[in-house]
Parts: structure tokens; C-alpha cells; sequence
């Protein structure tokens, strides 16, 4: 049978995935995006596992809300992208140092 | 049971594969269909946990609507110069560090010993008859009511601010501007022409 600590690993190996994401992608702000979605995707699989072997749905409660402010954020993040996009022609995080003083 | 555990293997491989994927590819299409595949992998391993509300969910809403999302904007940017990544091995040994560092510390702390009685229990499945989206429902409207509210708020807001933020104004739109309209006097729009009567 696969036991509570199968599904934390998986979790664990996904947030550590998309935190590396974060480190090694210093070109393309999309794909930092994308591994913001990972990550929470690897929050909402410790969440229903604990949910489902802690026989309690309130887990499940949390994930649906994570899932609604991540549908959010990714909306204002692309929308936010765009007029990066629009006013300097680049969406490389390296390009972004205005405030570098 | 050797089924179930066969799924969980073979999923579990496909997600952690398609997540490095995303991360390593160079190209954004291809992270985002990368993150579909994962995407699809987690809602097969919701599925075996017995959410089936949520793992439909995440089918229907990341990869029927943010990943379209993604998509559309990865399409609208043309980013042919931009998707090549450079310095990408220079972060490489740090980020397999951090990786090592972070995972061995959680793989350790989620030993079945360290989990009390949840380390040695199994999972028990649901009664044939019992409905997921019946449980949450009866607890999301009744229990849950106010933060469901909040998260429709949440929405809203991001529906907003993602039309207040790309919404560009036409150059040439034509408007009635309302304030010029009642300002306007008689000597301004009417002239009076004198002119002979002619027989």
C-alpha cells in the first residue's frame, strides 16, 4: 500500500523542482511563473494527502482556495507581464534593474 | 492494491519528470505543455487520494483555462530572441544544492517515524456511496461560506485588475464628452445670416 510518506516525498521533490526553477531561470519570466504554479501544486499535494489519510475534508477546503487565489495570481502576474513586455521589449528578470539606483 | 501502487509509481514518475521539464526546457511553449502533462499527472494522483472533485477541477480550471492563459501569452509575446537561456548552467550547481539541501531535510522529517500513528496508517478508501463534491459542498456553503465569498471577491478583483491593466484606449476613439455638450452656448453653434429677400 502507499503510505502518507510516498505522497509527502513526491510533494517535497516537486517544491524542491520548482524552487530550483526559480534559481536557474535568470532569462524567461514565464517560466518563473510557471514554477510558482508548481509549487503550489506541490503545497495542495501535501494538502490532500494529509486531507485523505487524516479522513478530514477541511484539506480538501484549503486546496480549493489555493487553487482560486493561484488562478488569481496568475491572471494579474500575465497581465502584469504584458505591459512589462510592452514597455521594455523584454520579459528577461536580468533586464529588470531600473530600481538599481 | 498492486494496481494502485503501480499507478502511483508510474504517475509520480511522469509528474517529477514533466516538473523538470519545465524548468530546464528552453522554449516556454514547451515548459507550458510540459506543466499540462504534470498538471494531468497530479489530478491522476488526486484521484487515487480520493479528491475526484479537485482532480477534475484541475483539469478543468489549469489546464482548460490558466494554461490556455499561458499559452495565449506566450503566443502574444513572440519571444523567438528571448527564449534561449544563457547563463543557465551558472546557477546550476547552486540550484542542485539548494534542491539536495531542501529535500533531504523534508525526506528525513516525512520518515514513518517522525509521523507518529499517520506514518503507519493506510490509506482507508471511502464507501462506495460516498460522494466527494457532496462532502465539500456541505462543508464549503456551510462552514466555509464566508471565505467562499471572499474567494469570489478575489476573483472579481483579478478580473479587474487584468482588464484595467492591458486594456489599451483606441487613439482615435470617438466619445461623447458630455461636459462640452452643456457648456456649448447659442453663440457658439448658431450664426445668424442676414441676407436680401429675393423675389
Amino acid at each position: 500500500m502507499i503510505s502518507l510518506t510516498d505522497y509527502l516525498i513526491v510533494g517535497a521533490i516537486l517544491f524542491g523542482l520548482s524552487l530550483a526553477g526559480m534559481v536557474i531561470n535568470r532569462k524567461n519570466l514565464i517560466i518563473l511563473l510557471m514554477s510558482v504554479e508548481l509549487m503550489l501544486l506541490a503545497v495542495n499535494m501535501n494538502f490532500i494527502a494529509f486531507a485523505s489519510f487524516l479522513q478530514d475534508t477541511a484539506g480538501q477546503i484549503f486546496v480549493f482556495f489555493i487553487l482560486t487565489v493561484a488562478a488569481a495570481e496568475t491572471a494579474i502576474g500575465l497581465a502584469i507581464l504584458i505591459i512589462l513586455f510592452r514597455t521594455r521589449q523584454s520579459i528577461n528578470v536580468s533586464d529588470l534593474d531600473v530600481l538599481k539606483g | 492494491m498492486i494496481v494502485e501502487k503501480l499507478v502511483f509509481y508510474v504517475f509520480s514518475a511522469l509528474l517529477i519528470g514533466s516538473a523538470t521539464m519545465v524548468i530546464v526546457s528552453r522554449h516556454s511553449v514547451r515548459a507550458a505543455f510540459f506543466l499540462i502533462v504534470s498538471f494531468c499527472a497530479s489530478a491522476v494522483l488526486w484521484m487515487l487520494l480520493e479528491a475526484e472533485f479537485l482532480a477534475l477541477l484541475l483539469i478543468f480550471v489549469y489546464v482548460g483555462a490558466v494554461m490556455t492563459l499561458f499559452m495565449f501569452v506566450v503566443m502574444m509575446l513572440n519571444l523567438d530572441k528571448e527564449s534561449v537561456q544563457e547563463k543557465f548552467v551558472r546557477y546550476l550547481p547552486f540550484a542542485v544544492l539548494i534542491v539536495a539541501l531542501m529535500v533531504g531535510v523534508l525526506v528525513y522529517a516525512f520518515n514513518p517515524g517522525h509521523l507518529g500513528d499517520l506514518g503507519l496508517a493506510m490509506s482507508t478508501h471511502q464507501a462506495a456511496d460516498y460522494s466527494n463534491t457532496k462532502a465539500l459542498g456541505a462543508l464549503l456553503y456551510t462552514h466555509y461560506v464566508y471565505a467562499f465569498e471572499l474567494a469570489a471577491v478575489i476573483l472579481l478583483i483579478a478580473i479587474v485588475a487584468a482588464i484595467g491593466l492591458t486594456h489599451r484606449e483606441k487613439s482615435n476613439n470617438k466619445r461623447q464628452r458630455i461636459a462640452a455638450q452643456l457648456a456649448a452656448t447659442k453663440e457658439e453653434r448658431l450664426q445668424v445670416v442676414e441676407m436680401e429677400a429675393v423675389e
